[in-house]
């Protein structure tokens, strides 16, 4: 690679690279960011990404609340999570550079596009100077680049509206950072021609741009340097980018075709749950039946309905319409029927903030319903682990006749990660057949070892019985107010779903077997706290971390593990829900690390928390 | 297509059922005198019309005295929860087209906490069969006003008379598009039996209600109109194609005078059988049907009967279009490849 007058362009080789697209709502840093994350994953890094958009789909031009951002984390090796701070911050306008510049560290670069510094637009982004010229940047390398000229230029002759043409600019800097990350044009370009083909002029605009924003890093001679992150060296295997969503509506699937029942997928719009409904929409040829409910009630009666109609029944929301569904909910614990709910947890309460993440529902699955009502509840740790864990929901909602709840957050369902294509002869068999013999047939007899009620689908000659939310006599189902039925039934119930401890996996301990402290935590903050903990250890500190997939009931030995170190720290976004279970359940002097913010933890507040705790573990070494 | 023909597909091999194969075990427990052991009666007499076998109908309701229902069907049966049963049923009927769905419901159940379940339902034509006992009040709370009690009418909920309107169910279910909508009376038991038996036969969301008294808490609430002696003065019997002629001198009708209908008698000023409205339950639109379901005592006779049937893709057969549209088009699903969709990479050993 050389520069115009012929001289090379050196290319530094880095380890991971982290950079963030942001801009107006309406600049399309979402697509350039994905379309960065395609080109990453085809390459063969590691790559970890983290949309951060606002719920307004168009806020007001220029203001700080339409601030839309995109980071991908990408390296030669296994990551986590999508970076703690950009080395790299693409700018679009005053208002994206305001709101993302506390997120850069020192001699972060920043690339900005000068045009839209306009006195308007540093005005909306409430700057009472210029930064670029008022010297505030100067801990920063700034590249100062004309973006929306440049790219009128390159876009002029096409016959495309003012408007148009400002569309094109995210795809020159995208193009930008192609040159800058050492990455090849192709993917995008072709992505471009299936996107816009029926519209050549927009097609051929998008490519200009593209092609202007790389040449442009050639050509330009304002960066003395470009950077090349090699392959990653990951497990063998073919792979695709994956994100939380679309690995959860294709677990679900794929458990469904396991357990050879149709799926049924009943859903309300909601933020950030939406998408799963939309995936599974274009699964038709997979006979998978969508149904857009009225409301989140109807969603969840209406999974319940299939469920008793033999079908996997499966519901997904988010935290305000867990809270409609609980009624529903608590009649298929009664019903013992196997539902599954997806829960894509948001900052709350209420409405909060719909399109930030938080892991606030785990007391709200376990426990947000009337009177004692247990079911089990799992939790993926990372997108790719939605796959994983769509099937282990299901496996247990089959074999153990109870409805599931499966946590998922935004950061999860919205961020990416490379996904390793399993072979289908490779996954677990699930499921369990209809009852069907007329002769052992009783509602609410139960399997000796799990206790799951049969399954007794409507259509089977012989069967014909009655269920329903009233209380049930043990074995026959009729409906019963005895007082000593009553007792042995919610025992029942609650015995039926501790017993699933039996079943599954021991609680995995990253590190050393006992030691000064042991992270837990569940869910999306898996990266984070791997990644700070690996980071201890190689420090030297006898740091272990466990990750907890199944939250109710525990794996069998987490009261063991936690009781082998000397401190426990558990890091949650929320204000110590599992931690308070964890004390509750073990008895254990579990501390919390929480930060409700509607953005995951930084990898550097996990290890700064550990080692300020690791520092009080040892005072006599003062 | 035919509304006439149901999920019938009766192995002909097992003998006709009877009335007695409906009924269950269970003990029906409603207060002695209820309009609903009519109901239930009537609707185990009906069930053996239809040639469907038991293990494939289903009975789904939610929360009120009719909740109970199921219970007494020797069906399959589902108690849900208040207002959902249409939901409930929703969801079964879309896994399940083979099976016959009945949901059984109250004023209080399908138009106050269940009046969004209803009202999708209907616009969708799940294939639903909803019989909604109508007894203007809560019986099962014991005596609280409902969204069908008259305007002012005094309860344990309201001392001073209510202050809401009521609505007319099948002004609601019309609005919401059902595709068989009707109306029967408890007591008028062969009516009864022969609108249930409308419905059973209808493929598409039929909804009935059926006028039915709560001898506890709304004693009489229809006997102004239902009663044996005053009747056939005050309720009008819809048929379709016939004009609409009621009477215990079959000498009155209704006459369409601008928007509005007019009860009008046969030979004064010149009134003839031409001049009065012919019912015609199968208009694709639904004004007359809908001014039908306006008409109530004392200003107009009660019309009972079928006021609307006609025929409209349901919602399961839609459902299983699109899928088999999409299996024709590109054929069946195969999970590996869409697990390999798009770009993807390989990293050797």
């Amino acid at each position: 690679m050389t520069d115009l007058k012929g001289r090379p362009v050196p290319a530094h080789e880095l380890e991971r690279v982290t950079i963030r697209f942001a801009g107006d709502s309406g600049d399309g840093m979402q697509l350039a960011g994905m379309q960065f994350t395609r080109t990453t994953a085809v390459y063969g890094n590691d790559l970890s990404t983290y949309p951060d958009f606002p719920a307004e789909i168009r806020a007001p031009a220029g203001s700080l609340p339409g601030v839309s951002g995109f980071q991908i984390s990408f390296a030669a090796s296994d990551i986590y999570t999508p970076g703690d701070e950009p080395d790299v911050l693409v700018a679009m306008n005053p208002a994206a550079l305001k709101t993302n510049l506390p997120d850069l560290p020192p001699g972060a670069a920043i690339i900005v596009n000068s045009d839209a510094f306009t006195p308007q637009n540093l005005a909306k982004a409430a700057y009472t100077s210029n930064p670029l010229t008022d010297g505030s940047l100067k801990a920063y390398r700034v590249f100062e680049v004309p973006i929306s000229t440049l790219n009128a230029r390159a876009v002029e002759g096409l016959g495309l509206t003012a408007k148009q043409v400002d569309l094109t600019k995210n795809f020159f800097a995208l193009g930008l950072m192609f040159w800058l990350y050492d990455r090849s044009l192709e993917p995008t370009l072709q992505w471009i021609d299936r996107k816009f083909g029926h519209r050549p002029e927009i097609a051929e605009a998008n490519k200009r741009a593209l092609r202007a924003g790389y040449n442009f890093g050639e050509t330009a001679e304002l960066f003395h340097t470009r950077y090349h992150v090699p392959p990653a060296r990951l497990a063998p295997g073919r792979y695709r980018n994956i994100t939380g969503n679309e690995a959860t509506a294709l677990g679900f699937l794929t458990a469904a075709k396991l357990a050879r029942r149709d799926l049924f997928y009943a859903s309300y719009p909601i933020t950030p749950a939406s998408d799963i409904l939309h995936e599974l929409s274009t699964y038709k040829r997979f006979g998978v039946r969508t149904f857009q409910a009225e409301d989140e009630i109807a969603a969840m009666s209406a999974a319940i309905g299939a469920a008793y109609g033999g079908a996997l029944g499966l519901t997904g929301t988010s935290g305000p319409g867990m809270a409609l569904k609980s009624e529903a909910l608590n009649l298929a614990v009664m019903t013992e029927l196997p539902v599954v709910v997806i829960d894509v947890q948001r900052a709350g309460p209420s409405t909060g903030m719909p399109t930030k993440t938080e892991q606030s529902d785990l007391l709200f699955a376990l426990f947000g319903r009337n009177a004692e009502s247990p079911l089990p509840v799992v939790a993926p740790a990372t997108p790719a682990e939605c796959f994983d864990y769509a099937i282990e929901a299901v496996r247990i909602a089959l074999k153990y006749m109870t409805p599931v709840v499966y946590l998922s957050d935004a950061f999860l369902a919205t961020g990416a990660e490379p996904w390793r294509i399993p072979d289908l002869a490779d996954l677990p068999t699930i499921g369990r057949p209809n009852h069907t013999d007329p002769a052992t047939f009783a509602p609410y007899a139960r399997d000796p070892e799990t206790l799951a009620r049969p399954w007794a689908v409507p259509g089977t000659p012989g069967l014909e019985h009655r269920i329903g939310g009233l209380e049930k006599a043990d074995v026959t189902g009729n409906v019963s107010y005895d007082p000593e039925n009553h007792h042995r039934m919610t025992l029942l119930r609650a015995e039926k779903v501790a017993r699933i401890a039996n079943d599954i996996p021991d609680l995995q301990v990253y590190g050393p077997a006992e030691g000064d402290l042991l992270i837990v935590g569940w869910g999306s903050t898996f990266g984070a706290i791997r990644t700070a903990v690996d980071r201890l250890q190689a420090a030297g500190q006898r740091v272990a971390h466990a990750h907890l997939r199944h939250l109710n009931p525990f794996p069998r030995n987490t009261g063991e593990v936690l009781r082998s170190y000397r401190r426990i720290l558990v890091p949650e976004v929320n204000l110590g829900q599992l931690r308070l279970l964890l004390r509750a359940h073990f008895l254990v002097d579990a501390e919390g690390f929480n930060l409700v913010r509607g953005k995951p933890f930084k990898i550097a507040e996990i290890e700064a928390r550990a080692q300020e705790l690791l520092g009080q573990a040892r005072p006599s070494r003062r | 297509m035919t509304t006439e023909t149901t999920a019938s597909e009766a192995t002909p091999a097992r003998p006709a059922l009877t009335r007695k194969d409906f009924v269950s075990d269970q003990e029906v427990r409603w207060c002695p005198g209820c309009g609903d052991y009519s109901i239930l009666a009537q609707a185990q007499k009906v069930m053996p019309d239809f040639g469907v076998p038991r293990e494939k109908i289903v009975f789904i309701s939610g929360i009120g005295c009719s909740g109970r229902f199921p219970y007494y069907m020797n069906t399959y049966g589902f108690h849900g929860i208040h207002g959902r049963a249409p939901a409930i049923a929703t969801g079964l009927k879309a896994v399940r087209p083979d099976l016959m769905v009945w949901v059984v419901t109250g004023d209080g159940d399908a138009l106050s906490i269940g009046g969004n379940h209803i009202l999708h339902s209907m616009r969708r034509n799940v294939d639903i069969k909803v019989v909604m006992h109508n007894n203007r009040i809560y019986g099962l709370t014991k005596g609280q006003a409902s969204p069908t009690s008259e305007f002012g009418k005094r309860t344990k909920s309201s001392p001073f008379g209510t202050i809401d309107r009521p609505i007319q169910p099948l002004t609601v279910a019309l609005a919401a598009e059902a595709t068989f909508v009707a109306r029967s009376v408890d007591t008028h038991t062969e009516h009864l039996q022969a609108t249930l038996e409308r419905a059973g036969r209808h493929r598409g969301s039929a909804f009935v209600e059926v006028l039915q008294n709560c001898n506890i808490f709304n004693d009489g609430a229809f006997r102004e109109f239902t009663d044996r002696e005053v009747r056939d003065d005050r309720m009008l019997v819809l048929e379709h194609g016939k004009p609409m002629i009621f009477g215990r001198e079959r000498n009155k009708g209704i006459r369409l005078r601008g928007l509005h209908p007019e009860v009008v008698t046969l030979g004064e000023d010149g009134v003839t059988e031409a001049d009065l409205l012919v019912h015609d339950e199968r208009a694709e639109d639904p004004y007359l049907a809908l001014m039908l379901s306006r008409m109530w005592w004392p200003d107009y006779p009660v019309p009972v009967g079928v006021f609307r049937a006609i025929e409209r893709p349901t919602h399961d057969a839609l459902l299983q279009a699109q899928i088999d549209e999409a299996i024709a088009r590109s054929g069946e699903g195969d999970l590996a490849a869409l697990f390999a969709a798009g770009d993807t990479w390989t990293v050797g050993e």
